[in-house]
């Protein structure tokens, strides 16, 4: 898509990533649920009267080190606030959230941008808030049916500044950010089951212009490429109503995706008077400079030191050090097939060429591939120590792949190990020679790439076992000789 | 002798001593508030075969020498504390058939540690109200004078001790409901330090607010009883984490070197000259024990009003907004739309002063308003608990009226909210500063009403309170006056 060169456009994103407490946020309910509606409450999902929220401070734990891996300011003092309004799938009728003081303060995130130049986008604020249930009205006549499962689950309210300036930013943001947190293990960043959700603030200016023009929120984007295409349009629709002359409302948008278009959820004077005010059931949340720095000390590293490591220390290339470092899962594959004896260079290409290659063809993820790690390795090792030859080893990997057994039991089972035992290959090079005298004459004539046929009818006799490059020394020696 | 005329502590040494059983006890009260709550109505629910079933049991560990000292109690508890599969209605239409799936930390504690709950007492509705009058269930009658009120919130725990249908009971503190009916009925009754006791399970109204505490026939046993209740609960995360003294053996017979502070601010030119009749002589009482009074100031004390009914509606309109009869409750017939099942759930559920503080509530937090009303009242809140800060740098213990008037007829002021929220000016402020206050009977008026003094401590100094308290009782008898019925 294509703007108008004369108008910038100013992204802010806010996400939702539900943390993988556990419990809840502020009962001992189980945040895995199972499929019975309703059959993962207390007293205190349903906001009976009387109950009071426990918070959970392993989401403490998680809304720091995530705040920590953003380089945010976390607070020594925070504190909760209650977000009121009525709806059926909020039990209590109010949200507990952070409002004026929040966990996390500032903090930034790097991406890459087209031109290749690496560019901060600045970070608002990290807090901690708690999930609602599910209203359910599909196939129900006449009424609605609320699953309070969901309420309780613990998110992070993450929100950027605004300032990304074109949807492909605003997916790669989200990508790292996504990739952040899974390196932290705080959250599993499923767009489509709702566990990573996005809203956009989007707004358009003309190019210059110093003030910002009037924003409209997005939701309903349930997936990268739906956050980037809704962002585009929006903007499109902004520029286009601005140059007819009218001006942008402020409201709330709903992008639909089947027609690729935003729709009006709700102007500026429906939206809720929120009465945010101080949560009174919960003290002020107090964390030590101490319990910081021992969080600090656990943090895993990140993918942007992770890339420089392998760049500096192992060699790749910085494509090869992206698209490995691109998930924890791939990051961690990619290692282990290090330690199991492979060369950093072969272990990348095989796993960003062939391994992913073959995985995008099934579908699946790193974490679902048949072949692991130290099988990769193992088979790399052989192919380094020439027991086996380059083209048999991607014959055996699609074995490995296909039945999940390792490579040692895949050439031994199938006798596929490599010869080089310059005796044996001499033999059927005799044999090869004697068969095809033609070939040899025209050879010895200076049509020296026959040797190509040649060497084929080897490895053929063979059964694809002979080493090739003995193949070749010892071909060029005897019809030398 | 009838036992429903003796103090908790004298129960204690009946059960004990095998002069009658906690099932011969329990029966007696069951059958005095068959008799008399009828009158009264200050039970809402009364639980004939739990609590008879409690009394068994409570027999049972008499019998094995394993006795708390509440083994065998019959106790009353306000019916906002929930109590598992028995009706807690919080005084409202609106729960009117609820029963709670879970125990509060209050209830809990008191059975496990052997009392016998009577039953769920009346109050005014979800708490609100300074004369039991707002209640779904119908005002409670002052035992003094069934034509007045009791005073409120707690009114149906205060009128059953004065009315002997326990030997305690529980009530709940948001701006007085424990202090104000304690001292309209002529018995005692103490709100600890914010945070002292569990609120888990006690039906919000104001949680930043909102204290239980015990009432009873005198300081000793209330000791007795808070002794059980307070402490920490993991549930509670504003529950204070402090040792717990030994309340009954640091009551003292004598005062000396207490210095009792008294604030010119609640002596103010219009105080009922009784009332102050009465303190005067209280003070009197106090320096022969060997106290010392001290006059002092709390300058911001004017403001306890407009400030507590900023902040009290404020959390009121958020904690109430679950009623919206989708779970529990009540629920309107056939709403149209969820806007009208919100709206006819909620106008038919609650009464007209719950509808009032939530308007308030949701008033004063408004955008646009939140700074002027709100924010604004939060400042002047710690401006008031300064005031009791400094205070207690020259003092050790406050002592003022606990009302500015004694009971009022029943209907006097229910259609003037204002003249209604003035009788808890003496009280509010303690709640605004998150301190223990105690009432106490110290004498009466000119038709025989009771007159209460209120007693404040710096925070947890609740034994300091129940001290001066006991020795106050030990020099008078106003606790031992008894309406007759």
């Amino acid at each position: 898509m294509t703007y108008d060169p004369n108008y910038e456009t100013v992204i802010g994103l806010e996400v939702h990533a539900q943390m993988l407490t556990r419990s809840k946020i502020f009962c001992g309910c189980p945040t895995t649920f199972g499929s019975e509606a309703n059959g993962q409450i207390c007293p205190v999902c349903a906001a009976f009267p009387g109950v009071l929220p426990v918070l959970n401070t392993e989401l403490v734990r998680m809304a720091i080190k995530t705040g920590l891996a953003i380089r945010g300011t976390i607070r020594h003092h925070s504190e909760f606030a209650r977000k009121n309004y009525f709806y059926p799938d909020l039990p209590a009728g109010y949200q507990i959230s952070q409002f004026e003081l929040p966990i996390i303060e500032g903090g930034e995130l790097i991406i890459v941008a087209q031109d290749g130049v690496p560019k901060r986008i600045g970070m608002t604020r990290i807090h901690m808030e708690v999930d609602a249930g599910k209203s359910l009205h599909e196939g129900i006549q006449g009424a609605s049916w609320v699953d309070l499962n969901r309420t309780g689950t613990p998110l992070l309210e993450i929100v950027s500044e605004p300032d990304l300036g074109t949807a492909q930013e605003a997916g790669d943001y989200l990508k790292k950010l996504r990739s952040i947190l899974r390196y932290l293990q705080v959250c599993d960043g499923n767009m489509e089951e709702g566990s990573f959700r996005c809203d956009a603030n989007v707004s358009v200016r003309k190019r210059g212009a110093t003030r910002l023009g009037t924003r409209t929120e997005l939701k309903n984007l349930n997936s990268i490429r739906n956050v980037m295409r809704a962002i585009e349009y929006e903007a499109e629709r902004q520029i286009d109503a601005l140059e007819s002359g009218i001006p942008v409302v402020q409201e709330t948008r709903l992008w639909d995706a089947n027609q690729n278009v935003t729709r009006s959820m709700r102007g500026k004077e429906e939206a809720h008077d929120y009465r945010y005010f101080p949560e009174p059931d919960l003290p002020p949340l107090i964390i030590s400079q101490q319990r910081i720095e021992a969080i600090r000390e656990q943090l895993p590293e990140l993918p942007d030191a992770k890339g420089q490591r392998f760049m500096s220390q192992l060699g790749l290339s910085e494509y090869d050090a992206g698209v490995l470092t691109a998930s924890r899962e791939m990051a961690m594959f990619f290692e282990e097939t290090v330690r199991a004896g492979a060369q950093p260079k072969a272990a990348a290409n095989w796993i960003s060429v062939e391994l992913l290659g073959r995985l995008n063809r099934e579908g699946l993820d790193i974490e679902q591939s048949r072949v692991t790690p130290v099988h990769l390795g193992r088979l790399l090792v052989l192919i380094q120590n020439n027991e086996i030859s380059g083209k048999m080893a991607k014959d055996v990997f699609d074995l490995m792949l296909a039945s999940g057994t390792g490579p040692d039991q895949i050439v031994q089972e199938r006798g596929l190990k490599q010869v080089s035992d310059s005796v044996a290959i001499g033999a059927i090079i005799d044999q090869v020679l004697a068969q095809n005298p033609q070939q040899v004459q025209q050879f010895r004539q200076g049509k020296t790439k026959v040797i190509g046929f040649l060497v084929g009818q080897v490895m053929k006799a063979s059964q694809g076992q002979a080493n090739p490059a003995t193949v070749n020394a010892l071909l060029q020696e005897k019809l030398s000789g | 002798m009838d036992p429903t005329q003796s103090t908790l502590v004298q129960a204690q040494g009946l059960l004990r001593t095998r002069q009658i059983s906690a099932v011969e006890l329990t029966q007696a009260f069951l059958e005095r508030i068959d008799r008399i709550n009828p009158v009264i109505n200050a039970y809402i629910t009364v639980d004939h075969d739990g609590a008879l079933e409690a009394a068994r049991a409570a027999d049972r560990c008499l019998r094995a020498g394993n006795a708390t000292p509440l083994t065998g109690i019959p106790i009353g508890v306000k019916d906002l504390f929930c109590t598992e599969n028995v009706r807690t209605t919080c005084g409202s239409r609106m729960l009117a058939n609820f029963r709670p799936p879970y125990e509060s930390t209050v209830t809990r504690r008191l059975k496990e540690a052997g009392a016998v709950i009577l039953g769920k007492t009346n109050m005014d509705e979800f708490a609100m109200g300074s004369s039991n009058e707002t209640s779904f269930f119908g005002p409670v009658r002052n035992p003094w004078d069934i034509g007045r009120i009791p005073g409120g919130s707690s009114g149906g725990s205060a009128a059953a001790l004065a009315a002997h249908l326990a030997l305690a009971t529980i009530g709940s503190d948001t701006g007085g409901s424990i202090r104000q009916p304690a001292a309209l009925t002529g018995i005692s009754g103490l709100k600890p330090t914010y945070g002292r006791i569990s609120r888990y399970g006690m039906i919000a109204f104001a949680s930043s607010l909102d204290q239980a505490g015990p009432l009873a026939r005198d300081a000793a046993d209330i000791a007795v009883v808070l002794q059980i209740l307070a402490g920490h609960d993991p549930m509670d995360s504003t529950s204070i984490e402090a040792d717990v003294p030994d309340y009954f053996n640091t009551l003292a017979n004598r005062l000396d070197g207490l210095r009792i502070g008294i604030p010119e601010e609640y002596h103010p030119d219009g105080l009922d000259p009784e009332i102050r009749c009465a303190l005067k002589e209280a003070e009197r009482v106090l320096l022969d024990l060997g106290a010392s009074i001290i006059p002092v100031s709390l300058p911001h004390t004017r403001y306890a009003i407009p400030t507590y009914y900023i902040i009290a509606p404020a959390e009121a309109s958020s904690n109430l907004a679950r009623y919206d009869g989708i779970r529990f409750g009540y629920r309107c017939q056939e709403p149209k739309d969820l806007n009208d099942l919100y709206t006819r759930t909620r106008s038919e559920g609650f009464g007209p002063e719950v509808r009032r503080r939530i308007m308030l509530g949701t008033y004063v937090l408004s955008s646009g308003y939140y700074d002027a009303y709100y924010r604004k009242a939060q400042k002047v809140r710690r401006l008031i608990a300064q005031d009791f800060h400094q205070a207690f740098e020259a003092v050790d213990l406050l002592l003022t009226p606990t009302t500015p008037g004694t009971a009022f007829p029943l209907g006097e002021r229910v259609d003037d909210p204002v003249a209604m929220y003035l009788s808890d000016i003496f009280t509010i402020n303690v709640n605004l500063a998150g301190l223990p206050g105690m009432s106490i009977p110290c004498g009466v008026d000119q038709r025989g009403l009771p007159i209460g003094m209120q007693m404040i401590a710096p925070v947890l100094k609740e034994e300091r309170v129940l001290a001066t308290a006991h020795a106050f009782q030990c020099a008078t008898s106003w606790h031992q006056r008894q309406p007759e019925l």
